[in-house]
């Protein structure tokens, strides 16, 4: 039982990944530029159907695959947010949700045009296939690709953040904005690469994700949820906790499929709304 | 004055007339235009009034419709699964509405969608109760009787649309009177200063709580018009999703005007139904739409109506 709870455990583990992966965009871009945007989880499937066209259809290098993907996506990213997400800054949350809900509609139609409306599975690369031997039970060497990825991007945003010019411009401008601009920071390009950053994050969360799970229109707006309830658990706008977030819902929701195999959607959910009760700033807030 | 109640009433006797011209596709949008106006309407006493953003509304419609459903399985009567359904949906928003109102703005919004997701996956998941992914199914419209008074059949969809119609017409006139009473008031006031009408001493999450729980009864009433229109009831009803279309709705038609929700509801399904006869894929052009509203005019149809159409139209004309 030890045994099967820890495989379990690791199973968990590369979900949390993905999860991460997602969740990380999200929270930054509330964070920095104060937009809750509901599109985030179409950008997961953008990047998703690009790397599965990319891949998948026209046969091209992995990696390769995967860099035009986050390039592509990186450009819409661009659109949305220089013509957009600008101009909603300042407005009231409904309106800012409600607009990049706009965007999940069109996204999701978009999609069923180009590639149509039904679910596809994309191939795997041969170098990840197979599995390992773990606890007597096989565990597939893809798994490990991915925790590997997310503990890298995990790493990467770190460095990125806390030792790089452009990253000290991002913390600085997200505690304040107007401080930030009276010392020369560049406070609309700033955000626009941040939001097209954040694209790209998702965007990779879609495109790693693609070889072992399903390509449907319509992922968005599941993601979506699945990074809200990690960004409220971990704090709205803070990174550390979306990591935990990511953890604990992914860890979650393997354990809930095994012990409660009917209400493991219910169970995020419940702890969700219990974070939000006894600490609305979420676990690592201030 | 005069004339807006004269035009109230042209509008009523157009409503009442609808089943003598149109068909049945036309009197089944019309049913559907009705059950999102209720439901939009009790949503936006939150929103417009109270400045509470709710994105689990669907939740409440949803246990109305299953509540709705249940009934008239193992009961044939209209009324009593109307009731059931608004009560249902009235009392599950009196009791998370009184975890939710404890925060307001975005952590009010998340908590609520938490709770509708909750809602959702039991509608989903909990087969024995709901039908799980199937829902319920084989739904009765039963006629509207009271035993030994009177019986009404139901099985025409023109009966039904006025059963629909009426329950709708004196919910809209009960909401509305609502919003132009001293609780009305105290609700904007709680949305324009939350501090100043604290000091008045008025118990600030009570009043959220009020408004709240007559949403969800709102919603509860608009999810059981549904089953029996239907037949069937199935989870998707309680998906987050379904909550933002109250919010695009009452948006569209203006969050501050109180015919805001019903003319967005109106204006979402003409939009839907005349782009859906040329292409299928419809929701490109409505979220197009929808991105407008937000950037163009935020204030909804309503105002951009009566203040740069209006104005225009009399300019034009000489004044007498």
């Amino acid at each position: 039982m030890l045994e099967k709870l820890i495989f379990q455990g690791l199973i968990g583990l590369s979900l949390s990944m993905y999860l991460w992966l997602l969740a990380a965009g999200l929270t930054l871009v509330f964070g920095v530029l104060g937009v809750l945007n509901f599109a985030h989880g179409s950008l997961f499937m953008l990047g998703a159907y690009a790397t599965f066209t990319f891949y998948g259809k026209l046969g091209l290098n992995f990696w390769l695959s995967i860099l035009l993907s986050l390039i592509s996506v990186g450009i819409i990213g661009t659109i949305l947010e220089r013509f957009f997400i600008r101009r909603i800054y300042d407005l009231d949350l409904p309106y800012q949700l409600i607009l990049t809900f706009g965007f999940i509609l069109i996204f999701d139609d978009l999609v069923k045009i180009v590639w149509g409306g039904v679910a596809m599975i994309p191939p795997m690369p041969h170098f990840l296939e197979g599995s390992l031997s773990i606890l007597g039970r096989p565990y597939p060497i893809y798994n490990i690709f991915i925790i590997f990825a997310g503990v890298a991007v995990a790493f990467l945003l770190w460095l990125i953040l806390e030792k790089t010019w452009w990253g000290r411009m991002i913390r600085a401008s997200a505690s304040d904005r107007e401080m930030a601009s009276a010392i020369g920071i560049n406070i609309p390009l700033l955000f626009t690469t941040v939001f097209v950053f954040a694209a790209m994050l998702a965007a990779l969360g879609g495109a790693l994700g693609t070889p072992v799970r399903v390509v449907a229109p319509g992922i968005g707006t599941s993601m979506i949820i699945q990074a809200f309830v990690i960004t409220v658990i971990g704090g709205l706008g803070n990174l550390k906790g979306a990591f935990v977030g990511a953890l604990i819902v992914g860890i979650l929701t393997a354990f809930g499929i095994l012990l409660f195999p009917v209400f493991e959607l219910f169970i995020i959910f419940v702890v969700m709304a219990i974070v939000l009760l006894i600490k609305p700033e979420g676990l690592f807030g201030k | 004055m005069r004339l807006k109640t004269l035009l109230l009433i042209l509008l009523i006797l157009l409503l009442l007339l609808i089943p003598a011209f149109g068909g049945k596709y036309i009197l089944y949008m019309a049913i559907h235009i009705l059950i999102l106006s209720v439901f939009a309407l009790g949503f936006n006493l939150l929103l417009g009034y109270t400045g509470l953003l709710s994105f689990g509304q669907a939740g409440f419609f949803a246990v109305g419709s299953y509540a709705c459903a249940k009934i008239l399985l193992v009961m044939p009567s209209l009324l009593l699964g109307v009731i059931a359904g608004t009560l249902a949906g009235g009392i599950s928003a009196l009791i998370l509405g009184y975890l939710c109102v404890r925060h307001s703005r975005i952590y009010f919004s998340m908590l609520t969608l938490s709770f509708g997701m909750m809602i959702y996956s039991l509608a989903w998941k909990w087969r024995d109760v709901t039908g799980g992914d199937d829902g319920l199914v084989g739904i009765p419209r039963a006629p509207l009787e009271i035993p030994g008074i009177f019986s009404i059949n139901m099985s025409s969809m023109g009966n039904y649309y006025y059963f629909v119609l009426i329950i709708s017409l004196i919910a809209i006139f009960i909401i509305y009177r609502m919003v132009h009473s001293p609780f009305g008031l105290t609700l904007k006031g709680i949305r324009d200063s939350e501090n100043r009408v604290a000091y008045a001493g008025i118990s600030i999450r009570t009043y959220r709580l009020l408004s709240f729980t007559i949403a969800g009864l709102y919603a509860g009433l608009a999810g059981s018009f549904l089953p029996p229109l239907e037949n069937t009831v199935t989870p998707p009803i309680a998906h987050w999703t379904h909550s933002a279309e109250p919010v695009m709705v009452t948006l569209l038609g203006g969050i501050h005007t109180f015919s805001g929700p019903i003319v967005g509801s109106i204006l979402f399904y003409i939009i839907k139904d005349i782009i859906v006869r040329y292409t299928q894929y419809w929701l490109i052009l409505f979220g197009s739409i929808v991105i407008l509203l937000v950037l163009v005019f935020r204030g909804g149809v309503v105002i951009f109506f009566t203040e740069k159409i209006l104005p225009m139209l009399s300019r034009r004309s000489p004044p007498p």
